[in-house]
Parts: structure tokens; C-alpha cells; sequence
């Protein structure tokens, strides 16, 4: 006989659910409205769809009280685990969104902004990320995951270039192989262990003293290289400049924040516990893909002729850069990947939606690519200042102090010392006084050659507007200014890595 | 306001820059001149509040900037920085005085002010994560200014310039994190207060490596012999005032961390190593010294008499003593007036004639009769003639190393002549002989514009080279803190040998009996 289940609806905690379940609603209700009443212009979608991200990010404040007065937070039979990770990166998901969906508001049109698809899609893929963060379930991450991807690739697909559907379908492609593997991976440890609870997953493994080492590093590697396409280790990376080029500037800035982050939450969660238990393979594969995609990513964008490239190439060694901090795996350590993705959240997303505001509708003459080094040529004298906000974006991005990212640096590379890793540290030094060539090669030709005789300075803000302008002022106060809010924001993120057990 | 005086004198030239955005471009160079003797009057007055019979830090402020990591905004000056603050407002006053000609003058002389604000950062920050900010932030100014208004190779002079001291300097910082960590493990606080980590005393190898991390950064900076290939590029090919500002201001960041960190942090790996830099620094100055012989680009000629100089301000920090430091710290000011002063003459001839060759000219002293006298006077002070700035700081330095090497003292004192030799067979090949250019006849002499910023420079010369004690007293009674520091935390016997505090002054009366005495 069958004894009926009986749940009462508090046990399933669903106030774990609240930020996710008001994106989901934002999107369906922009399915709705488009449902009724067709034509409606962008401006609309893109106010409806900070007005949910917002609310989001304030029911995630009101979760965040909680966590800090109650510990973490279980939910629905315990899949949905809200910790201070999950906290963290589901704010810089949400904030980093609320940056990027006003710079849909360009001045020029564009398609892809003409379809509400778009918002809703935007908006389910938030939810997706959110999934993937706030939960020890490998079957939910990759559910998130797999939400997420889907959602990612037909955005691209819709900025209508034929550069865009190449890399649309590259990234899915790609993106199904990593789905496979991720699959497989989980698989494979679900055969040693019995779960799919990360949390039952180590202790198991370490109740057994990894005694099947070699099924358990089948399963770690596929993981890895699931979650390394994610995030674009090398030598998983080979889609990201493609799709970062064919992507609209806007969204490819958007590309290298908040997936990535996404992946570095479950990747700490994945793979910290096989690196505190001292198995020497994962330090090494760990340590290998850290130098191998810092160094690789700076040599390739070191020879790159188009700015978007470049970027998308620095994006590949920034997160090369901040994956040292799961094979440091100190509470130090990881509340500086944190305040590093915070920080480049703003600068990166500052960079890219500068390229975005200088986008003509079709390629410059004679030109194969449309933000080429030449194009910013004495940028100084025709347009000093969005040459000046820009020269500041690449000042911090190669970590001069006192902007922003420098401080990220700081502290990545003193939890590196501080753990004895002083050899990636100097590593890290010297990769980030590689990177400095290719963004003082930006500033070099903004500030030091002669105009290009037909340009004007109108060009690097053809596409701007209001809103636009509003968001590249938040980042270059931000990247400017950052300096003041180091504190609270370290002491913030600190309390939470450590609450979570990081 | 004496509470936050360095304060206000780092960051008045910073708010004045941002100002400057509205000003009209043809008031601008009246704008930038105003700004200029402003600091420098601010910077007079830290030397009148400033009491000369404190060794330490004065002028201390402190606050907060990440508490949790130790961070803070610290500043403090004393003897050492103390005038060379000075040094650099008088620099950047009379540099952007002597702009004429020069196109986007705006963008000049904001970048100026930009960069008065990171040189006295440097030289008051007492925080080592502030004073990196100020060392880095440094850079960007100087890109901008060789790369906008220099020669045809500006860019790549500029790049190079940058990426040398930027890969320099994240050495430094990763030895700066581990000091750090160092002092938290010591203590369980993190802090980066450079008068905090003074008393931290630290073993040997421990602090070789770290005085290997910091001298990388400041050896690129200062430059020393393997790290100077950027150097004569920069000069090559920057414009008189970034040439002027380099030599005599942003080099000495180089030699003044050195004092500032090395020594006083690591005595017994500056004791380990003062072999092999002493060796170093000969080879700079000896080397230098031929190449500069060999130029035929007067600038060339000065920027490489400006490397072998500096490589006696180093022989002189690694003398250990007080002497011999506080010699090489009245150098560098010395260093700074001279060289600086030599990089405008320089640019006095190449904006009447655009060329900076050597056979170019010849008999420029019958042409030019004023420009000629102050160019002797100059060049002598170079070649280290007495009673000139240059002579009182060479002597001490030499003489505080002859206390640990005779024979190295030698050598490096005879490359002095070799300076002699090139300077003055540069100075002939300018000034004396007939006109044999028909270019040259009608060149007029210097302007009332360039005289105004020449003349102060040549009364310092002379003032400080026949009566040096108002900067050489504050200067020792620092040096000397810094060496009884040195001297109370040596640990290794070598280290307690070579650090040697002066003897006190009162000579005991000893009762000798006639004989006795040997």
C-alpha cells in the first residue's frame, strides 16, 4: 500500500525560489504582453525587464538578511541550497543584467531588440543561471546549465549578421559536446557513489579514501572540460573569440561576466573538496589549465588586429587568472574571485559597451571587421572624452591602481602568496605585465597617432544615447572610484565565503 | 591645516588638472604656470614647517582605506623625501614655464599636473600598497607624454618605457604582498605600513628574496646597468620637458625606494648583496660613460652622462653609511637640478634649430654668448668641479664607499674622469671653433622666457655647491635613522660589521703618557 506523501508547503521553503521565480515571471509576462498586442517598441521590454530584475535582486537582499541571521537555507527536499555562494553570484548575475539590458536602448535598431523573444529569453536565461548557483544537485546545475546555453545560443543567433549565426551554431555545437560531458561526468560519479549531491558525493569519496582513483578522475575530467567550455579554459576556449565576434559587442561583454561566473560557483563547489584532500592530480590539472590559459590567451591576443578579439581573448585570461583561486581554495582566495568578478563585471561590461556605442550599422569601408586597432586612431583629438573613459577601461583591465581591477589583482595574488603558491604568483605578475602591451596598444592608438583623415570623432558615439551613457557612467565611476568601497565589499563577500564553508 | 598639508600638496596639482579641462587653450600655459608656482610655494612651506632636527617622519596622516587588509592612506615625509617634493614642484614650475612650442599645450600640461600629483604621491607615501599606486600611476602620465609629443620613434620608446618598469614594478608588488603576509604572521594584523614593517626583523633568506623581488622593481626604475636599455630610448625621443621631468624627478623614485625599503627592511640582504650591486653600479658608471663618449646626439650624450651618475647615487646608497647615503641623496637633488637643467638647454637648441646633432653646430659661443656660459657652467657642475651642487654629493658618496672598498672607490672615482672627457669634448664640439654652419650665424640667443627658467638653476648650482648645509643637515639627521635602524636589526655578523654609525662627536680626553702612544 501506497502511505499518501504528505508535505506541508512551508517544509518546501520556497521563499529559496523567490529570485528566480520573479525573472521566470518577468519572462512569461513579456511572452504574454506580445501575446496581446504586437509592435510594441524595445523601450518597454527593456523597462519591464529591469523592473523583475530588480525586484529579483531585492527579494535576494531579503534572502541574503536571512542566510546571515539563519545560516543557509534549504528548499524544496533539499535540492535548492542557498549559501553565501550561491548569494554572492547571484548578485553579481542579477546586477551585472541590470547593467546590460539598458544598452539594448541604442539609438541605431537593431534587430535582434525588435522581437520580445529576446527579453523573455534574457530573462529565462537569468533564471537558468540562478538555478545553476543555488543548488548541490548535479542534475540541477546541469538543468540550469542547460536552460542557460539554450537560451544563450539563440540570443546570439538573433543579432542578424551572417558572422552571428556561424557563431550561434559554433557555440552549440560546442555547447551540446560540454552538455554530453557534463552528463557523463555526473554519471560516472553517481556509479561510485550512489548520489548526486555533491555534498553526500565527497563524503563518500573520502569515507572510501578514494580508493577508485581512476573512475573518480574520469569523472572529474569530464566535469572539468564540461565546465571548462563553460567558462573557456584552454584548451576548451576555441569558440569564445568566434562567438564573441559574432555576438554584439554588448553581448559579448555580457558573455565574459556572468556564465562565467555561473561556472566558477559550481566548479568551487565541484572541485575544492578534491583539492583540500590533497589528491596531487587535481592540483595539477588545476595548476596546468591556470598557467596554460593565462599565458595562451595573452600571447593570441597579444597578435589580434580587431579590439573585440582582444577583449574576447583577455576575457579567456582573466578567467585563467581568477581559476587559481579553486586551486588556492582558501576562504582568502575565493572571496577574491568574487571581488575580482565584481570589479571586472564592471570594467568589462564599461569596455564592451564602449565598442557598443561606437557600432555603425554595417561594417566601416573597407574595413573586415568592425572595431579594428585603426579605427580608434587619435581618438584624443577627435572625441577626447570617450577616449579618456575608454583609455581608463584599459588602465584598469591591465591592473594599473588605483582602478578597479587592480585591487582584484591585490588580493588574488596576495591569497597566492599567502598559501605558498608564490610561483603562480609571479606567474600571474608576469602575464598581467604581458596583458598590459595589448591594452596600452588600444590606448597607443588613441592618444598617440594621427586621426585617420576621413573619420570623425561622431563615429565612436554613433550609437549611443541617454541610457547608454547612464551605464558607462555607473562603470566609470565604478572603476574609478572603487577604491572606496573595497572595504565594505571585501568584509561583505568574506563573511559569506566563510559562512558557506569556502 | 598642517594636519593634512602633504595631502593638500599631493592633490592641489591633481584638482588643478581636472579644473584645466575648462580652461581656453591659449590661457592654458599661464594657467599651468600659476598652478606650478602654487605647489611650489605649498612645497616652500613644508620645508619652513618642517623641523630639521627630527630625523623620522613628519607631516603624519593616516586613514583608513581597507582596514581589513591593512591598508591605509599613510603619508609622512622627511629629510630625504622632504626636497625632493621640492625638487619635483621646481621641476614641473619651470617645465611648464619653458613651454613654448608645442602643440595640444591643454593636454600637456594637464598631463603635468597629473603627473605632479603621483611624483609627491611617491615621495610622501609611507603605506607600501599607496606608494605603489603612486609608483605605477606614475607611468601613465609619462606614456602619454613621450608617446604624443615625442620624436619618430615616440611609440615605441613609450611602449617600451611602460612595459619595462610595469613588469618591474608587479615583481615588487608580489614582494610587497609577502612582506605583508610576513607581518601577519609575525603579528596576526595585516599590515602594509612601511614604518610598521621597520620593526619587523626578519631571516636571512627571507629577506634576500625579498630584496630580490623590490630590486628588480627599483633597479628598472633607476635604471640600473642590465635594466637601463629603455632609458636612452625614453630620452631619445621624449620632449625636452619629459626628458627634464624624467631624469630629474622620476629616476630618483628608483634610488629613494631603495632607502626607503631595501635598506632599512632588509640590512643584512643589503649587506649580502652590496658586492655585487657596488659591481653593478661601476660597470654602469664606467660603461655609460664610454657610450656617452661615443654619441654623436647631444641629448644622447646627456641622457647617458645621466645614467652614469646615477650609478654613483647607488655606490653611495650602498655604502651603508651615513655618509656615504646621505651624500648620494644630496646627489640625486643634484643629479636632478643639473641633469634637468643640461635636458632644457638641450631643447633651447633643438626648438631654434631641430636637430640635436652634434655636427650640426660648432662655434655656437660666438653666436650664442649667454647660452654658451650657462651651458659651461652647467656642464662643469656635471664633470663634478668644486663648488659646484654636483662635487659635494659625489665626494661624500665616493668617500662613504671608500670606507668599505678602497679599491672599487678608486675605480669608479677615475670613471669620473672619463665623464670629464665627454662632457667636455661635447661642449667643444658645441661652443668653440668657428661658425661652420651657415644655419648657425643667425641663431638668437636665449630668450627672457628661457632665462627666467635657466637662472634659478644655475644660482642653485652655485648656492648649494659652495654652502650645502640648509639640505645636507635635515638630509643627514634622516640618514642617520635610517642606518641606526639598519644597524639595531642586523642580525648576521657580516651586517654588524659593515653598518657603521658614526662616532660621537665628543673625543674623550685619555691620558696617554708620551711613548706609550702608537
Amino acid at each position: 500500500m501506497l502511505t499518501p506523501l504528505n508535505i506541508t508547503i512551508e517544509s518546501l521553503n520556497l521563499s529559496t525560489l523567490t529570485p528566480i521565480l520573479i525573472t521566470l515571471t518577468g519572462a512569461l509576462f513579456i511572452l504574454i504582453i506580445d501575446l496581446f498586442k504586437k509592435d510594441l517598441n524595445k523601450s518597454l521590454y527593456v523597462v519591464i525587464s529591469s523592473l523583475f530584475l530588480i525586484l529579483a535582486f531585492g527579494s535576494l537582499v531579503d534572502l541574503a538578511t536571512e542566510v546571515i541571521n539563519n545560516g543557509t537555507i534549504f528548499g524544496i527536499f533539499n535540492l535548492m541550497k542557498i549559501d553565501g555562494l550561491s548569494l554572492i553570484s547571484q548578485f553579481i548575475i542579477i546586477g551585472a543584467s541590470i547593467l546590460f539590458i539598458p544598452l539594448a536602448l541604442t539609438s541605431k535598431r537593431f534587430h535582434e531588440f525588435s522581437y520580445p523573444e529576446f527579453f523573455s529569453l534574457f530573462l529565462f536565461m537569468i533564471a537558468g543561471f540562478e538555478f545553476m548557483v543555488s543548488t548541490d544537485n548535479l542534475i540541477l546545475i546541469f538543468l540550469g546549465l542547460e536552460t542557460a546555453s539554450l537560451a544563450l545560443y539563440t540570443l546570439i543567433a538573433l543579432h542578424n549578421r551572417s558572422k552571428s549565426f556561424e557563431a550561434a551554431v559554433k557555440y552549440f555545437t560546442m555547447g551540446a559536446l560540454a552538455a554530453g560531458l557534463f552528463v557523463f561526468g555526473a554519471m560516472v560519479l553517481y556509479a561510485l557513489t550512489g548520489s548526486v549531491e555533491i555534498n553526500q558525493i565527497a563524503t563518500t569519496l573520502r569515507a572510501d579514501h578514494y580508493i577508485n582513483l581512476p573512475y573518480i578522475l574520469v569523472g572529474v575530467v569530464f566535469l572539468f572540460a564540461a565546465l571548462g567550455f563553460k567558462v573557456a579554459i584552454i584548451p576548451f576556449h576555441t569558440w569564445a573569440p568566434d562567438v564573441y565576434e559574432g555576438a554584439s559587442a554588448s553581448m559579448a561583454g555580457y558573455m565574459s561576466i556572468v556564465p562565467k561566473i555561473a561556472g566558477f560557483v559550481v566548479m568551487m563547489r565541484l572541485f575544492e573538496f578534491l583539492v583540500h584532500s590533497g589528491l596531487i592530480w587535481m592540483q595539477v590539472i588545476l595548476y596546468a589549465s591556470i598557467v596554460i590559459t593565462m599565458t595562451a590567451a595573452n600571447i593570441w591576443a597579444l597578435v589580434q588586429t580587431d579590439v573585440k578579439r582582444m577583449l574576447a581573448y583577455s576575457s579567456i585570461s582573466h578567467a585563467g587568472f581568477v581559476l587559481s583561486a579553486i586551486l588556492i581554495g582558501t576562504t582568502q582566495a575565493n572571496s577574491a574571485l568574487f571581488l575580482y568578478w565584481i570589479l571586472f563585471a564592471f570594467t568589462n561590461l564599461g569596455a564592451f559597451s564602449m565598442l557598443w556605442i561606437s557600432r555603425q550599422k554595417n561594417l566601416p569601408a573597407g574595413q573586415s571587421s568592425d572595431h579594428s586597432y585603426e579605427k580608434f586612431s587619435g581618438m584624443i583629438h577627435t572625441s577626447p572624452k570617450t577616449a579618456i573613459v575608454m583609455g581608463i577601461f584599459m588602465l584598469s583591465l591591465a591592473g594599473v591602481p588605483p582602478f578597479a581591477l587592480f585591487w582584484g589583482k591585490l588580493y588574488m595574488v596576495s591569497s597566492a602568496v599567502t598559501s605558498g603558491y608564490v610561483g603562480l604568483a609571479i606567474i600571474m605578475v608576469l602575464n598581467s605585465a604581458v596583458a598590459a602591451y595589448y591594452y596600452i596598444k588600444l590606448i597607443v592608438y588613441m592618444f598617440m597617432k594621427e586621426p585617420v583623415t576621413d573619420v570623425h570623432g561622431k563615429i565612436y558615439t554613433i550609437n549611443s544615447s541617454t541610457p547608454l551613457s547612464v551605464v558607462i557612467g555607473v562603470a566609470v565611476i565604478a572603476t574609478l572610484f572603487a577604491i572606496l568601497v573595497i572595504n565594505p565589499l571585501l568584509e561583505f563577500i568574506t563573511s559569506f565565503v566563510y559562512s558557506s564553508g569556502f | 591645516m598642517l594636519n593634512h598639508i602633504l595631502s593638500i600638496v599631493i592633490f592641489f596639482p591633481a584638482v588643478a588638472a581636472i579644473l584645466g579641462f575648462v580652461i581656453n587653450k591659449n590661457s592654458m600655459r599661464a594657467y599651468g604656470v600659476v598652478v606650478g608656482v602654487m605647489e611650489f610655494i605649498l612645497s616652500l612651506y613644508l620645508w619652513w614647517a618642517f623641523n630639521p632636527n627630527i630625523g623620522g617622519f613628519q607631516f603624519l596622516e593616516k586613514t583608513p582605506l581597507i582596514s581589513s587588509f591593512g591598508i591605509n592612506y599613510q603619508l609622512g615625509i622627511n629629510g630625504i623625501s622632504l626636497f625632493i617634493i621640492i625638487m619635483a614642484s621646481f621641476f614641473t614650475m619651470i617645465g611648464i614655464a619653458s613651454l613654448t612650442k608645442i602643440k595640444n599645450i591643454k593636454n600637456m600640461i594637464i598631463t603635468l599636473l597629473f603627473l605632479q600629483m603621483t611624483m609627491v604621491g611617491v615621495f610622501s607615501a609611507l603605506d607600501g600598497i599607496l606608494f605603489y599606486i603612486f609608483w605605477e600611476l606614475s607611468l601613465v602620465p609619462m606614456l602619454y607624454i613621450i608617446g604624443a609629443w615625442g620624436g619618430p620613434l615616440r611609440i615605441y620608446a613609450s611602449v617600451k618605457f611602460f612595459l619595462y618598469t610595469f613588469t618591474g614594478s608587479l615583481i615588487m608588488l608580489v614582494g610587497l604582498l609577502f612582506m605583508a603576509y610576513l607581518y601577519y604572521q609575525t603579528t596576526g594584523v595585516w599590515s602594509f605600513s612601511i614604518p610598521a614593517w621597520y620593526k619587523l626583523v626578519l631571516p636571512l633568506h627571507y629577506q634576500i628574496w625579498l630584496f630580490l623581488a623590490f630590486f628588480i622593481g627599483f633597479a628598472v626604475k633607476v635604471p640600473m646597468f642590465p635594466f637601463h636599455t629603455w632609458l636612452p630610448y625614453a630620452h631619445g625621443q621624449a620632449p625636452t620637458i619629459g626628458s627634464v621631468i624624467l631624469a630629474a624627478v622620476l629616476l630618483k623614485m628608483g634610488t629613494y625606494a631603495f632607502i626607503l625599503f631595501s635598506l632599512p627592511m632588509f640590512p643584512d640582504a643589503a649587506v649580502y648583496f652590496m658586492y655585487p650591486i657596488a659591481i653593478l653600479a661601476i660597470i654602469m658608471i664606467i660603461y655609460t660613460a664610454m657610450v656617452a663618449y661615443a654619441q654623436k646626439d647631444i641629448k644622447q650624450v646627456v641622457a647617458y652622462s645621466s645614467i652614469s651618475h646615477m650609478g654613483v647615487i647607488i655606490l653611495g646608497i650602498f655604502s651603508l653609511n651615513v655618509i656615504g647615503i646621505s651624500g648620494s641623496v644630496f646627489l640625486m637633488i643634484a643629479h636632478g637640478i643639473v641633469s634637468g637643467a643640461l635636458f632644457l638647454l638641450v631643447g633651447v637648441i633643438y626648438d631654434r634649430r631641430h636637430t640635436k646633432l652634434m655636427s650640426e653646430f660648432g662655434g655656437l659661443a660666438h653666436v650664442m654668448p649667454r647660452y654658451a656660459t650657462i651651458f659651461g657652467i652647467m656642464v662643469m657642475a656635471a664633470v663634478g668641479l668644486p663648488l659646484t651642487i654636483n662635487f659635494i654629493g659625489e665626494f661624500l658618496s665616493l668617500l662613504g664607499f671608500f670606507k668599505q672598498s678602497h679599491v672599487m672607490t678608486l675605480i669608479a672615482t677615475s670613471a669620473i674622469i672619463v665623464g670629464a672627457i665627454y662632457m667636455l669634448t661635447s661642449y667643444k664640439k658645441l661652443f668653440f671653433g668657428n661658425v661652420t654652419n651657415e644655419k648657425n650665424k643667425n641663431l638668437p640667443d636665449v630668450s627672457k622666457h628661457e632665462l627666467i627658467a635657466l637662472i634659478p638653476l644655475v644660482a642653485i648650482t652655485i648656492w648649494l655647491g659652495v654652502y650645502p648645509n640648509p639640505i645636507l643637515k635635515p638630509i643627514t639627521k634622516s640618514v642617520r635613522v635610517i642606518v641606526q635602524i639598519m644597524h639595531d636589526k642586523s642580525i648576521t655578523p657580516q651586517a654588524r660589521m659593515r653598518i657603521s654609525l658614526p662616532k660621537s662627536k665628543i673625543i674623550q680626553y685619555k691620558d696617554i703618557k708620551i711613548g706609550e702612544a702608537k
